[in-house]
């Protein structure tokens, strides 16, 4: 582990070590706080929330939140914080939670993540904190940490008191960052708490990136990314939108203007198709076209909103990850009457939140699996009516260690469908790497960099996110960012 | 930010805008263009940049009006702003000494070959422009084109001026009289193709400005994917320009009337907005 994230743990466990804390532990035994049951998040009828685009999810109340923070033991050595990309110190304000201190629980988290409302919501905790907590090891049913953290970040914002870090004085130093989503934003609130002067800027209308042209309204709330992105504004950092670097001015012409650091955390944006026949039939969709017109364009409100997204009536989602989870559900809103999953593999090795499936199941979202399309078959108009697929079965692991999927000879059917999305995955955007001389590429045309650092082969110049990783997650390019935030600020102030 | 400095009615239904946008007007290149969106609530539509000046940081673009988005571009006045603006985007012309060019326009197109005419006949090629539409009253843009062009041909379908008659028609006579090393053709989608059938037995490089739909304008949807010689490119990234006879327009123009029908609807809802 690197000194600098010991150095936090070592700060976390400390903290368990105040008076209150041990106090608060002491007032229940551990055994019965085992035997708290785990509040189930409120969530709306499948029913009703499958014809709109509301939130999903309604979050816990204070009541909730406060019986949900006993079960967390406080654990003396807490691998809840191991198992998080930004290092949330969790035990610390999970139990400002139990007490009812909600606003400095809020507090707590934002040391270490500039978007908790958005973490809350769509970080895979059962795969990372939730997945390392003592108590989903005793019992097999962790403490919802996901759960809490959205609450605590939702109840500061409601109560209207949000507070902006002190900044400390001007360095002087000029750090531009590529792209508004996750991992750009969160540089950006490290580096400007750190003194630097951040200008982000974002090729789209609206900040947010993946946050809002990728995740639907009824996961996260655009009302919340902008609210957090806001917050970023407040504390001093510049949104330039509508420029895209690469073609608006490159990285070396901004070198010229005078930025003395770069961070490219310009996503996962190039999408990735199934090289079928039929593919560019009308009515196929790339799940970034499919997601952006929804999401970001609003199509779902055309023709008050002028972009417009067809209403089908079958729809067929190819991929089993969560982002075809997020096309699936979404089709499924725009009143299509059968909306169904296409996967290649069986449930269990579905790379989607298991809630995301939950939640598809419970909307009438149909599975089919062990299927992969073969072509898609067009109508006289050059309109999809028909996927042609063929059965698969798993055969031998393969690279990434789940069952390779083998077409069944002769197994060959057809589905009648009039909308198909294409959600198998994306690849890095190519405008920076193509832009950019002396950026070393890998060969999915990620940029190149050090892991310890995030630092790419050209100086002063960072990344991370999906165009180094490809297609991962919100809290991974966080993860990524922090890191680089850390090397970044060390880079600038050695500089003469 | 992206105000409207002046605006032309060039010839009905055809308008031209400059915009302040120094930021791209620094660095555009002939055949890019620009995604725009006239407010809080609009698309984001691909307009070709047609002219520009980097010293006033303008960008001039000239536009079709067909549906509500261009419908509502039209209605700005010369002070209003637009919501959002950006580029330059897409892979510029290639432009290099080729020999003779002839260069066509049709439609809006006539005023986004302007910039490649130039840009030709700097590079020191011979330059043969031939301007495409029905009548005369719908010609625009003579003068500047006569400026950088060699010769300046205009073409209605009436006779009103010029050559009368069909474009494919007057593709050949030009050929026929003198050796073509390349053709750009500007324009409606028909035109592009009509004028790549025309050259291809002639084996003369014609070059098109393809104008697929179009969300992001960054190669990140995919919706613009048109096919060349067999193989899905990216109007937005790996074009707009591409050889007119790799193209296929079956394909292209099924793409673009995709939206036909919302099209319609749309129109239909700006009309009740404008009326309450």
């Amino acid at each position: 582990m690197e000194e600098k994230n010991r150095a936090e743990l070592d700060r976390i466990k400390l903290a368990a070590q105040e008076d209150w804390r041990k106090e608060l532990k002491k007032k229940i035994p551990t055994k019965e706080r085992m035997k708290i049951e785990r509040i189930k998040m409120p969530e709306r009828e499948p029913e009703e929330r499958n014809q709109d685009f509301f939130e999903v999810n309604l979050g816990l109340s204070e009541e909730q939140a406060m019986e949900e923070a006993r079960r967390c033991l406080d654990c003396p050595n807490p691998q809840c914080v191991l198992g998080c990309p930004v290092l949330i110190d969790i035990p610390s304000f999970i139990k400002l939670i139990e007490i009812g201190k909600f606003r400095e629980a809020a507090k707590k988290i934002k040391e270490t993540n500039s978007l908790p409302a958005v973490c809350g919501r769509v970080c895979p905790q059962e795969l990372q904190c939730e997945a390392q907590c003592t108590v989903f090891k005793a019992t097999g049913v962790s403490v919802a940490i996901g759960n809490l953290e959205r609450f605590a970040s939702d109840w500061e914002r409601k109560s209207g008191l949000v507070e902006i870090p002190s900044i400390p004085p001007p360095t002087g130093k000029k750090v531009a960052v590529i792209g508004a989503g996750p991992a750009g934003l969160t540089l950006a609130g490290e580096m400007v708490k750190m003194g630097h002067q951040v200008t982000i800027f974002e090729a789209l209308h609206y900040p947010g990136g993946v946050l809002v042209y990728g995740i639907p309204e009824f996961r996260l709330p655009k009302a919340i990314v902008y609210e957090e992105v806001d917050y970023l504004k407040r504390m001093g950092v510049e949104i330039i939108t509508n420029f895209i670097v690469g073609k608006t001015a490159t990285i070396d012409d901004l070198r010229k203007d005078g930025y003395d650091a770069f961070f490219i955390g310009s996503g996962a944006g190039l999408p990735m198709f199934m090289e079928v026949e039929g593919e560019n039939l009308n009515g196929v969709y790339s799940a970034n076209e499919y997601l952006t017109r929804i999401n970001l364009m609003r199509g779902y409100d055309f023709p008050r909103y002028d972009t417009p997204v067809p209403r089908a009536k079958r729809v067929a989602v190819i991929g089993g990850g969560n982002v075809a989870m997020d096309c699936v559900r979404s089709a499924k809103r725009l009143g299509a009457d059968w909306a169904c999953i296409i996967y290649r593999r069986s449930k269990k090795e579905m790379p989607a939140r298991i809630e995301e499936i939950k939640h598809a199941e419970e909307e009438g979202i149909e599975f089919i699996f062990l299927t992969a399309p073969v072509r898609l078959i067009g109508d006289e108009k050059g309109w999809v009516k028909e996927i042609e697929c063929i059965k698969m079965e798993l055969g031998e692991p393969d690279s990434s260690g789940r069952r390779r999927p083998i077409p069944v000879k002769g197994s060959e059917f057809r589905i009648s469908v009039d909308l198909v999305v294409n959600a198998i995955g994306q690849r890095p955007n190519p405008l920076i790497p193509l832009t950019t001389q002396g950026l070393e590429i890998g060969k999915w045309g990620e940029i190149k960099v050090d892991w310890k650092t995030m630092a790419t082969s050209l100086p002063g110049v960072y990344a991370g996110g999906d165009i180094v990783r490809g297609g991962a997650t919100v809290i991974l390019a966080m993860g990524d960012a922090r890191v680089a935030a850390r090397a970044m600020n060390d880079y600038l102030m050695n500089q003469s | 930010m992206y105000k409207i400095i002046e605006k032309r009615m060039v010839v009905p239904n055809i308008h031209s805008m400059k915009i302040s946008a120094p930021a791209v007007a620094k660095k555009c290149l002939p055949g890019q263009f620009v995604i725009v969106m006239v407010d809080e609530r609009g698309e984001r539509i691909p307009l070709s940049i047609a002219d520009w000046n980097r010293e006033e940081g303008l960008i001039t673009i000239v536009f079709m009006e067909v549906g509500s988005s261009t419908r509502k571009l039209a209605k700005l006045k010369e002070g209003d702003e637009l919501f959002a603006l950006a580029g330059p985007l897409g892979s510029p012309s290639e432009i290099s000494r080729w020999g003779t060019v002839l260069c066509i326009g049709g439609c809006y197109g006539i005023g986004t070959i302007y910039p490649i005419s130039r840009a030709l006949k700097e590079e020191g090629n011979k330059v043969i422009t031939l301007l495409e539409a029905r009548s005369s009253f719908l010609l625009y843009w003579q003068d500047k084109l006569k400026l950088v062009s060699d010769e300046l041909l205009l073409l209605t379908r009436d006779g009103t001026v010029g050559l009368k008659g069909h474009v494919t028609t007057a593709i050949k006579e030009i050929i026929e009289r003198e050796k073509i090393d390349r053709v750009m053709v500007n324009g409606c989608t028909f035109l592009l193709m009509v004028a790549s059938e025309t050259t291809r037995p002639f084996g003369i490089k014609t070059v098109v400005s393809l104008n697929p739909i179009m969300i992001d304008g960054t190669g990140m949807c995919g919706v613009c994917r048109v096919s060349i010689a067999g193989k899905t490119k990216f109007a937005c990234v790996d074009g707009p320009d591409f050889d007119g006879h790799e193209v296929d327009w079956e394909t292209l123009l099924m793409r673009r009337s995709a939206y036909l029908k919302e099209e319609l609807e749309s129109l239909r809802f700006l009309q009740c907005e404008e009326i309450f």
